[in-house]
């Protein structure tokens, strides 16, 4: 009986992997990138200039800490709709602790402590007591920023050390911001974990299918888990970052923040259904918002009219591999 | 049981009566399967019919042909003499034709008065809905067929199982259906419960109703039925008067064909137990199944659907949780509490729905054999993604999976093909134990063949394996011994020397020698 299967060997792959890479998204998304950086530089003067594109990186470094760890979870099937309200509440807590004469290393503590308890809670509710997560954020989004609120009223916050202004407004070397540097560094560890470890393997599979990955021994609550705490964790880098850059927090911080994160990710080529994505996508649609979004800052465009191109561009990005496939169904048949 | 047999039914109809509804040379084919074969069935008007048949004989299929949801690829169904077109339910509803089924059909949040009347509500002179008639001729049908406890504004969700059979029966009455099809609706039954609905499928035999009644009980088909039909492999294979007909008669034909598909040949050994279980019970589902299996021994789990077999079997495997019990594996004691824990004591499951809890469609075939072999393939969590490939190889291989390459969507493959990659994905696990659900369910003759060989392949190696069937040929042709389950108990631990397939359906469905 086993000697039938030594007759034919069964290669690894078919498709040249180089192939597959030309006619992947993230290889459209460089195309898009480097198209809008051309339209960016002839729409204004002031656009090619390195303090200039070094601003740039600052309007997506934040989002795209958070949408890197957003990315894992939605690929797990998940998602966290509670994240810019995380921020809200972690810089509260951030400046309570600030007037009360707490340091710098206390203050980045308390930031990224809040924001792994947020996100551990987040995961309780959905893994521990079997919520849908769309619903359980849906709900601790108000009840984050409603703590927030309470503690703050009109108020705000603004009595920072000193030296806690390094996290958003420092730079490494030139013009290399550290948000810029943090960004990256991260960037290359989710990749690593999501495409190189075994931990990431088991991400894709619980978004693919929970209840065969669960049948295969893959400990699927206890990762959801986790991965719920690392946004949390992200969220909590972003609420540091965000509230050194800014030097004061108003309970509105980071309002609608979620919203873009998630247009990052699904734009990068995660889909909204799980199962399917990959980080450098994510890193890529991150700097696409970021030159976009910043463009039309140059252009002095308003905050309102941004808000209605990303909406557009969520629903666009959501919408256009599904119209695709169903083109090509058309075609076939 | 055959006293009951010999009584003479007060309603039985002069044999020469016209048939209500005739199928006939029905055929239909599924990619694959051959679903029904030039099938001929009559149901006479104030008779009622059995169909008796294996799981997998055909019946289901059947039903859908008769209700329109399967139009046949040949052959002609005909009401009152006349050659009808059921193209969709609808036609089969205007032809006077209902089904109820095991689990009713209806719409839990309405109320019972709009399950009876939906798509025939009485209207006002406005065209809208005359609720005060709809209420009166639900309460009219209701008191008439004996069900006056049940209310025409009870929201059906409120209602027990019997009842909502009962809504269905009284949905049939009110469209005024002249062939009712019953599909084994006293599954969730309790007795008191079977013989309220008895007497209602009396009540519409005595109104001149054509009624279909499938059941595996055959109790309850001596009990009710004037006539019956056998189902095999698709095929009508006899049929006639009920009374007079032994029960060994049916069973026969039932099973009929010898064992003809050809198992591999084993000189089987079975040594020390390796896994035993005593008193494995379930709330609802299972009570007090013990059972031993011994090293490099192939166990048959023989019984009717619902008997409880995959339930045991997913307790086993720590994916359903037992209110008592124990099992010792090599002698140690384990209660895996998840997969997780099972796998890691060398207990593996192959689940009968492979789609949703088997293969992980959207993932190639490779990461699906390394998933839970990770630990093996990967270096302090870090992938190799060359060790996953050659494990993928080695145990694809051995199976003779057919498949372009290692890096193909799971998906894409045929349902054996998706077998052999789960089976192949658990022998990598180095298990001791295997439990095969169902492991030949739909799919083709040669990929069953492997699938057979390598089991047999398996316990010459020393491994032991579970295997739930419901196929007798595959329970007769593989087992060393068969637990036969009824009802959530261990009904009888048969050696499969000399055993004969009367003895597996009698033990099964509860019938005395």
């Amino acid at each position: 009986m086993s000697a039938i299967g030594t007759t034919r060997q069964i290669p690894d792959r078919l498709d040249n992997p180089l192939r597959s890479l030309v006619f992947s998204w993230e290889a459209l998304l460089v195309a898009v990138a480097v198209a809008i950086f051309i339209v960016n530089s002839l729409a204004s003067p002031y656009f090619l200039d390195v303090w200039s594109l070094s601003d740039l990186t600052f309007n997506f470094t934040e989002k795209g800490l958070i949408a890197l760890a957003m990315a894992l979870l939605i690929i797990s099937g998940e998602i966290d709709l509670s994240v810019a309200a995380i921020i809200a509440l972690a810089s509260t807590l951030m400046g309570m602790a600030a007037v009360a004469g707490v340091g710098t290393p206390g203050l980045v503590l308390i930031g990224v402590g809040v924001g792994i308890a947020c996100g551990a809670f987040n995961g309780f509710l959905v893994t521990g007591l079997g919520l849908p997560s769309i619903v359980v954020t849906i709900g601790t989004m108000s009840l984050f920023r409603g703590i927030a609120f309470i503690i703050l009223g009109d108020q705000a916050y603004n009595s920072y050390p000193a030296s806690f202004a390094f996290f958003g407004q420092g730079y490494v070397w030139w013009v290399i911001s550290f948000e810029l540097v943090l960004f990256l560094v991260a960037a290359v560890i989710y990749g690593f974990v999501l495409h190189k470890t075994s931990f990431g393997r088991r991400v894709f599979s619980i978004g693919n299918n929970p209840i065969a990955s669960h049948f295969t021994g893959v400990r699927v609550a206890r990762t959801k888990f986790i991965l719920f705490c690392l946004t949390g964790l992200m969220a909590g880098i972003a609420s540091v970052l965000i509230t050194s850059r800014l030097g004061s927090t108003r309970p509105s911080i980071a309002q609608g923040y979620e919203l873009e994160v998630i247009t990052m990710v699904v734009l990068g080529g995660v889909s909204i259904l799980g199962g399917a994505g990959s980080i450098l996508g994510v890193v890529l649609a991150a700097l696409i918002m970021g030159m976009v979004t910043f463009g039309l800052g140059l252009l002095n465009v308003p905050g309102i009219v941004m808000s209605i191109f990303i909406g557009l561009l969520l629903i666009l990005v959501i919408a256009l591999p599904i119209l695709w496939k169903r083109l090509s169904r058309r075609r076939i048949a | 049981m055959n006293a009951t047999a010999d009584i003479i039914k007060p309603h039985a109809v002069l044999p020469d009566a016209q048939p209500l509804l005739t199928l006939k040379g029905v055929t239909k084919t599924f990619p694959g399967v051959r679903a029904l074969h030039n099938v001929s069935l009559s149901l006479y008007p104030g008779q009622v019919t059995a169909l008796i048949g294996e799981n997998g004989a055909g019946k289901s299929t059947l039903v859908k042909t008769m209700t329109g949801i399967y139009q046949p690829d040949g052959g002609e169904i005909a009401v009152d003499g006349k050659v009808v077109a059921l193209n969709g339910a609808h036609d089969a509803f205007a032809q006077g034709i209902t089904a109820i089924h095991q689990e009713t059909v209806l719409f839990d949040d309405l109320s019972v008065a709009e399950n009876i009347f939906l798509g025939h509500a009485p209207r006002t002179g406005l065209g809208l809905i005359d609720w005060r008639t709809m209420r009166a001729k639900s309460r009219a049908v209701l008191n008439g067929m004996g069900a006056g406890h049940i209310g025409p504004d009870d929201r059906l969700k409120d209602l027990g199982i019997a009842n909502k059979h009962l809504v269905a029966v009284a949905r049939a009455l009110s469209i005024d259906a002249r062939i009712v099809i019953l599909d084994e609706p006293t599954a969730a039954l309790s007795a008191k419960e079977i013989e309220d609905l008895m007497m209602l499928i009396e009540h519409l035999r005595a109104e001149g109703k054509a009624i279909l009644f499938i059941s595996h009980k055959f109790d309850e088909i001596y009990r009710i039925a004037d006539r019956y039909t056998v189902f095999r492999d698709g095929e009508m294979v006899g049929e006639g008067m009920l009374a007079g007909t032994p029960q060994n008669d049916i069973v026969r034909m039932m099973v009929g064909r010898a064992v003809d598909q050809i198992f591999p040949v084993r000189d089987s050994q079975p040594g020390d137990v390796v896994l035993s279980v005593k008193g494995l019970s379930h709330p609802t589902e299972f009570d007090d199944i013990s059972f031993d299996l011994r090293k490099g021994e192939i166990l048959g789990f023989y019984g009717l659907v619902g008997a409880g077999r995959s339930e045991v079997m997913q307790a086993i495997f720590g994916t359903t949780q037992t209110s008592a019990g124990t099992m010792t594996l090599d002698g140690k004691a384990v209660a895996p509490k998840s997969a997780a824990e099972a796998i890691e004591s060398g207990v593996v499951y192959v689940p009968e729905e492979r789609g949703k809890q088997g293969v992980i469609i959207g993932m190639p075939i490779f990461k699906n054999v390394s998933l839970p072999s990770l630990r093996k393939t990967s270096k302090n969590g870090v992938l190799q993604l060359a060790e996953e490939f050659s494990l993928a190889r080695q145990y694809t291989q051995r199976l003779d999976l057919r498949a372009a390459s290692l890096s193909q969507d799971v998906g894409t493959l045929s349902g054996g093909n998706q077998q052999k990659v789960v089976i192949a994905k658990w022998l990598a696990t180095s298990p001791k134990v295997i439990i095969l659900d169902e492991p030949t369910k739909g799919i083709d003759i040669g990929s069953k063949a492997a699938v057979h060989g390598f089991m047999a392949e398996l316990v010459a190696q020393g491994l032991s394996v579970i295997m739930v069937s419901s196929e007798l040929p595959e329970i007769m042709g593989m087992s060393d011994r068969v637990v036969v389950m009824r009802e959530g108990r261990v009904a009888a631990v048969l050696d499969n020397k000399d055993l004969s397939a009367e003895t597996l359906v009698r033990t099964a469905a509860g019938i005395a020698a």
